[in-house]
């Protein structure tokens, strides 16, 4: 029995922290929320570099063969460090394409895998596969994160089956101003692109790569509360008013300790999730919806918290909390907002 | 991860239960002859290594290693096969690890036999009128006079204070020192003449609590537990052999399904309030504090099966606790409705309807005082998980 990080786990995360932390310092994150571009390149390469895009991949077929809780983990620290990314929908899309027997489809895997051809999700409908309307020959996704730098859309099919587009004719991007200014979104319009289509309609993989997306969103959520508790934290312990760190006083401290307890427990319940989908276990499906909503709810909680626990310099452009809040927007939303997937939780515990 | 206990730890299993299959027939048993087949059964489960594993052999305990994972299938071949554990309560909990570690031999010798075979039962003597948090600041005194301690004041908040045969109790023994090295942690006889004991009605109407006054009343020099002065360390000793259980969740598990049964008992809008979307969304709302509290106990117990300190979480588990039972009670409230205006009648008479819920939604209250409030929880989760600094208040109140 063993239910926290093994040693292999925890190196992963502190190798993807450290990466993180050299190529995607502050400034950098800054530049990026100023600029236009929906992709960092150097950042990108640098992740890729240490094989992330693989992750999910078996070993036979080149990749490091490991689950979906440990890409979790790595998504965690991403969110942690408001990482352009789309690092999810890359780990995802290796493991779809890896998954499919579509032999036009597996010649892009390497290129996947390596993060030379940049994967994005485009669902389309109301996140939820059973609402995806697009085709390749025909249709409108919105909310497509990196759409301008992506080779390869893992597109949402008409009645909730996935096709692998590639960029190009066919394919128009038209970008949004974004909320979240470290993933931008564009919409994105199919007519007649050039794609494989990898799972049918009604597929049952089709459901499990839903949960897996939202597990990752979820670990995405809980990486960033996580910052948003130990900036508070941190700043509680340097801002001195009245003469003694405000740190000091119990108003704060238990809004501190109100903060940590939203996320610290939360952390076992995305780790459950993860668990339950590698080990196929009959609630993972729930598991996933309930990570999902509990956790990003609990991100913009945390976020809003860590404005208010800061003061004024929270509330500024410059201090750069404000992109932590406006993930939280993003993860609430994207995938089916709690709501829908508390609703979801519902009707599968069959009440 | 992986939430399987292991081969090893399923033969383990297949003896415990084997044990439990010829050892544990009850069948018609009742009253005096089933006490007698309980405790007989209780010394059997013992040799055997399954009960009293902390206890060393020469106080009757099984003495051995701890293993949190063997511990977990005790538990959950005992509940299975409906067979009694351990005698539980402060003594087993608090006092007997207190006395391992601290006691003297006579101590030992005289208290731990008979606190596990039930014979003598203990309350614990902390609280007082005056002292809460602060603890302290206890004003209960002891005095040295001859061979015995005379003891003067007053205990309160003592839970099963009926039944306690014995205190366990922190009074002021060196009026001179400085707050906390003032106290000493002493062992008090409540079958005397200066022994009151008064129970407390609370807000539910129950009294679960007692308060207790010592007026003159007696203790033998010996039952001063590790040092004068050092009682506030003495109470600190804990239990630590394999403390982590999955179970610990299960208490707050066991309540969701019961409020996810109640709203399929009540209506609302003329239909089983289930189907309402509005409590679809509560219920869903507070699962997901039930599952982060469940599964991080799973995460605990594994990091106390390999030996390692559960951390910042551990530190959070009574408080989740707590909340979330708030969460609840509101919860149920509104599902019960106008049948919150009906007061419920006592526990275990039949044919109480959805009103017996205001017992939970009343008691959910006392979770957030009892064993450190929950503004203390705050304070500790701050401060030793999160290192920030101590209040001023307390830096000086030491």
């Amino acid at each position: 029995m063993r239910f926290h990080p093994s040693e292999e786990q925890l190196a992963i995360q502190d190798a993807v922290r450290r990466t993180l932390a050299d190529v995607w310092p502050n400034e950098r994150l800054h530049a990026f929320v100023d600029g236009e571009a929906d992709f960092d390149g150097e950042s990108w390469q640098a992740l890729m570099a240490m094989g992330l895009g693989g992750l999910l991949v078996p070993e036979d077929q080149g990749g490091a063969g490991l689950g979906l809780l440990d890409a979790a983990m790595v998504a965690e620290v991403a969110g942690q460090a408001a990482a352009a990314g789309p690092l999810a929908a890359q780990m995802i899309a290796a493991m779809i394409v890896s998954k499919s027997t579509n032999g036009a489809a597996k010649a892009h895997l390497a290129g996947i895998a390596s993060g030379e051809q940049v994967v994005t999700l485009a669902f389309g409908g109301d996140w939820l596969p059973e609402t995806w309307g697009a085709t390749p020959e025909a249709g409108k996704v919105r909310f497509v994160q990196s759409a301008a730098a992506a080779h390869l859309f893992v597109l949402g099919t008409a009645g909730g089956g996935i096709a692998l587009v590639e960029a190009g004719e066919g394919v128009a991007i038209e970008p949004v101003a974004s909320s979240d200014r470290t993933r931008r979104l564009s919409t994105v319009t199919f007519s007649g692109a050039k794609a494989q289509q990898l799972f049918e309609p009604g597929d049952p993989f089709v459901a499990r790569i839903f949960d897996a997306v939202l597990v990752l969103t979820a670990a995405d959520a809980l990486g960033g509360a996580q910052y948003c508790v130990d900036l508070s934290v941190g700043y509680a312990k340097e801002r001195e008013q009245f003469g003694q760190p405000i740190g000091r006083f119990q108003a704060l401290k238990h809004q501190l300790a109100q903060m940590a307890l939203e996320v610290e427990p939360a952390r076992a319940l995305m780790w459950y999730a993860g668990y339950a989908h590698d080990a196929n276990l009959p609630d993972a499906s729930r598991a996933a919806a309930m990570a999902k909503a509990h956790i990003a709810d609990r991100f913009v909680s945390v976020a809003r918290a860590a404005i208010a626990a800061h003061g004024g310099i929270g509330y500024t452009w410059e201090y750069g909390l404000n992109n932590w809040f406006r993930r939280s927007l993003f993860d609430r939303a994207a995938f089916g907002s709690p709501t829908v997937h508390r609703g979801r939780a519902a009707d599968m515990a069959g009440w | 991860m992986d939430l399987s206990y292991g081969a090893e730890a399923e033969t383990f299993r297949t003896e415990v239960r084997d044990f439990l299959r010829e050892r544990w027939q009850p069948g018609a048993l009742r009253g005096a002859e089933l006490k007698d087949y309980i405790r007989a059964f209780r010394l059997r489960a013992t040799e055997a290594g399954y009960l009293y594993r902390a206890i060393p052999k020469e106080f009757g305990g099984a003495e051995q290693p701890a293993d949190v994972v063997r511990a977990q299938v005790i538990r959950e071949e005992f509940g299975r096969a409906r067979a009694p554990m351990e005698i539980t309560g402060n003594g087993m909990n608090m006092l007997v690890p207190t006395l391992l570690e601290r006691g003297t031999p006579e101590q030992k010798a005289l208290f731990i036999r008979q606190t596990m075979s039930g014979d003598y039962q203990w309350g614990q003597g902390y609280s007082e009128p005056g002292t809460g948090s602060d603890l302290a600041s206890v004003r209960t005194k002891a005095e040295l006079v001859g061979d015995e301690w005379v003891i003067n004041g007053q205990k309160i908040w003592t839970s099963q204070g009926d039944r306690a045969t014995h205190m366990f109790a922190l009074v002021r023994t060196e009026p001179q020192a400085s707050k906390h090295a003032g106290i000493s942690y002493l062992l008090i006889d409540l079958d005397q003449p200066g022994v009151t004991r008064r129970p407390i009605k609370q807000m539910t109407g129950e009294s679960g609590f007692f308060e207790f006054f010592f007026d003159n009343a007696r203790s033998p020099a010996s039952w001063l537990v590790g040092e004068r002065g050092d009682g506030w360390n003495v109470s600190r000793t804990t239990l630590k052999h394999e403390r982590a259980s999955i179970g610990s969740a299960a208490g707050l598990g066991g309540q969701f399904d019961k409020l996810v049964e109640l709203a399929q008992e009540v209506t609302r809008n003329g239909r089983p309030a289930i189907q309402d979307p509005e409590i679809r969304q509560a219920l869903t709302r507070i699962e997901g504090y039930v599952m982060a509290h469940r599964y991080s106990s799973y995460r605990l117990f594994s990091l106390a099966a390999s030996g390692e300190e559960g951390g910042l979480v551990q530190l959070m588990m009574k408080l989740l606790l707590t909340e979330t039972g708030h969460e609840m009670a509101l919860a149920a409230q509104e599902l019960i409705g106008d049948e919150a205006l009906i007061e419920p009648a006592p526990a275990g008479t039949r044919g109480r309807g959805p009103e017996k819920w205001l017992n939970q939604i009343m008691g959910s209250l006392g979770n957030s005082i009892a064993g450190g409030t929950t503004n203390i929880q705050r304070n500790i989760i701050a401060e030793r998980g999160l290192g920030l600094p101590r209040d001023l208040a307390m830096e000086v109140g030491k």
